[in-house]
Formats: structure tokens, sequence, C-alpha cells
């Protein structure tokens, strides 16, 4: 566990694993608070560990949006009586690593974590062309639509069992299952 | 995509509902077992004088390592399914069952007339040793598998090793019931073979099914 917390790193701390206790409980609003709370900071990472390696920062928000992937998938994974930060370091920290992997590099990963980085203060960038799209048109048929209608098309889930005839449930079961596939197809490497 | 979009579409996914991880090696040991135990009851069965057996201390003895290497090799695993456990406090432990074996080895050799130990290291079975402990342990294996993937292991190599060790100690508890040899000098050769044969087996099952 880092030992450098300094006292503001308290409140993400404390602010972040109640929103990550409620997101785990079922509440969207919060879970969506955390991750909006989380993307910048991620944003930082993921620039400086791809420039630290030497790699272009260019693809710094694909980074961004693997690791938020990862957070999703693995959320179960943290122990709620455990302190957040460090699990969260982890998954960061274990998806660089993959990514530089991947990219041929086994160079140096930034040993600090989130916790020691101020949020950057630069917004999303503007172009929506992330890998993730290109990931997405991979996907068979019925996961596509279900994944790309929600996540793309920012349909609800209501709206999509609509539009394509299906249960709640099985669109809930089809996206789900999309975004598990997804990560597979991160791993894979572009 | 935009990360926003992501953001929106991932607080849209239902609300967890797998097994938590936790309870995932709860249900691996105990589902992996009875699959062991059934195979084991419809191949080989209880040795004929499993009752008598009992009171005597090699044959106890074999359980005693088997059941300590699972035991502590799960400590270790259930850490390993957590991302941010650098190193689990439970590893030192997985150091318990060799000392054992290396313990019951020597006292063996000092109980026994030296022109014994090769007759009794070699035994009657070894062959079939080497190959039900294997075969005991792909139940326990897969379900050990299956609970380490609900988690998030940052080495999926040790990970699946470690797996290995609980599924071969668990097929080693079980073909310890059916087995005659009962010598601490056959159990540290041959059931050591067969577990390092598991634990093989489940690194280069891990290094494929453990990444995420």
């Amino acid at each position: 566990m880092p030992a450098a917390n300094k006292p503001d790193d308290a409140l993400p701390e404390t602010a972040w694993a109640a929103l990550m206790r409620a997101g785990l409980a079922g509440d969207a609003a919060a879970y969506r608070e955390l991750l909006e709370a989380l993307a910048p900071r991620l944003r930082k990472f993921a620039a400086n560990g791809l420039a630290r390696s030497g790699v272009g920062n260019a693809d710094a928000e694909d980074v961004v949006q693997e690791i938020l992937l990862a957070i999703h998938l693995k959320r179960q994974t943290w122990m709620q009586d455990q302190p957040f930060l460090p699990w969260l370091n982890a998954i960061a920290r274990h998806k660089l690593i993959d990514v530089l992997r991947r990219r041929g590099r086994r160079g140096e990963v930034p040993i600090e974590g989130l916790i020691e980085i101020l949020p950057d203060a630069q917004p999303e960038p503007e172009s929506s062309h992330t890998e993730l799209s290109k990931l997405v048109s991979r996907l068979d048929g019925k996961q596509q639509s279900v994944v790309s209608a929600i996540s793309l098309d920012g349909n609800s889930i209501k709206d999509t069992a609509a539009k394509f005839g299906m249960s709640e449930g099985a669109v809930r079961v089809a996206f789900h299952r999309g975004l598990k596939k997804l990560a597979a197809l991160y791993r894979e490497g572009a | 995509m935009k990360t926003d979009d992501l953001i929106a579409a991932l607080s849209a996914d239902a609300p967890a509902q797998q097994t938590a991880p936790r309870r995932a090696f709860a249900v691996a040991i105990v589902t992996g077992a009875l699959i062991a135990g059934a195979t084991f009851l419809l191949t080989l069965g209880p040795r004929r004088d499993f009752m008598s057996a009992i009171h005597t201390l090699r044959f106890d003895f074999k359980f005693v390592v088997t059941l300590a290497l699972a035991a502590t090799a799960v400590l270790v695993a259930r850490d390993m399914a957590r991302p941010e456990v650098r190193r689990s406090r439970w590893r030192p432990l997985l150091l318990l069952a060799p000392v054992l074996l290396v313990l019951a080895v020597a006292a063996e050799m000092v109980a026994l007339p030296s022109d014994l130990w090769m007759p009794r290291l070699i035994g009657h079975n070894m062959r079939f040793c080497t190959t039900m402990i294997p075969v005991f342990s792909i139940g326990p294996l897969a379900l050990m598998l299956w609970a380490l993937r609900r988690g998030a292991p940052q080495h999926p190599m040790r990970a699946g090793a470690i797996a290995g060790l609980v599924a071969g100690g668990i097929g080693a508890t079980f073909y310890a019931a059916h087995c005659f040899d009962d010598s601490p000098l056959f159990v540290a050769t041959w059931y050591t073979l067969a577990i390092a044969f598991v634990s093989v087996a489940g690194a280069l099952l891990g290094r494929k099914l453990l990444r995420w």
C-alpha cells in the first residue's frame, strides 16, 4: 500500500469507496459519478505511462477506455472492507502494462499510482475514433447491435429492448456478454 | 467512442450478479471435492482394509500432507484473485506440506533398515498413482480456475499453478484412501510428481484462461 498519502487524498479514498459501494449495491447514478471522477485521473495516468515508455500518448484515450472497462468487469474483486485506491491502482497498472506489452514495450511503468497524480485539466479529446469503436464492429450480430445501441447511440436498456423486439433481460445479458467480449478483443491486440 | 458514452453505457450494465469471488472459492472447493469423490467411488473406491488402515500412522499421515497442501494453497489462491495483493501473507504456509513430508521421510529412514528404502519408494502402484491423482484433480482444477476467473489475478500462470496445487491436494487425498503404499518415501516421490504435473497443467491453463 502506498505510504505517500497526503492529507487531501483522504477525500477521494473515502468518497470513491462510498460511490463504489453504492454502485455495487445497484445505484447506477453513484456508479456513473465515480467513473466520471476517475476518467480525468486515468487520462493523466495513461498519458504519463505512455510518454514514459516512449510510446506516443496519442492513443491515451484508448487506454483510459480499456481501464474503465476492466474496472467495470472486475468491480466485484474489490473487497468492500478494504481501501479502494490500492485496488484501483492495481487494475490501472495491470491494464497499462498490458497495453505496453502489446505495443512491444516491456519498459518502465510508472511506479506512482493515480493517488499522487492530480487530475488532468484537459477535457476528453473531441475525436470519437477510439479503438473501442472498431472493436464494437467486430462483435457478433446481436451483441454488436445491442452494444452499439447502448454505448454508441446512447439508448437505454428499455429502448434497446423495444427497438430489437427483445426482453430487457435478454438485452442485459447480450450487453454484458458484449462488454466481456470487448475486453477480450482488446487483449488480443488490434 | 467517446469516453463519456462508454461511462454512460457501463452504468447501464446490470448490477453485478455473478458469484462474488470469495464465495466462488467455497463453491469451487466443495463442488470440486464432490466431483473428485464421486469419480473416486466410481473408479477405485477405498482400499479393502480401510477401517483398520485408519489406525496406522503412515496411512493417516498421507491425509495430513495432502489436506495441508490443499488448505494452504486455497488461502494463497484466494489472495491471488485480488489484484491489489502483491504478496499473499499466507504464502510462507505453502512450505508446510513439503516440510511435513521431509520430516516424515527422515523419520521413515530412521525407522526402516536401509535395504528397505528403495522397495518402499518404488512401492506397488507408482504408475497408477501418477495417473489417478491427476484424473481425480481434473474437476477441482476446472473449478478452481473458474473461481480465479471471477477474480483479477495479476499473475495468471502463478495463479494457475496454485490452483493446480489445490486440485492436486484434493485429488491426492482421495487417491490416498485407495493406495496401499503408505511409506512417506513413496508419497514424497510419486504423489509429489503427480501433484507437480497437475500444477504445471494449471499454470499452462492459467496463462490462457486467467488473463483479463
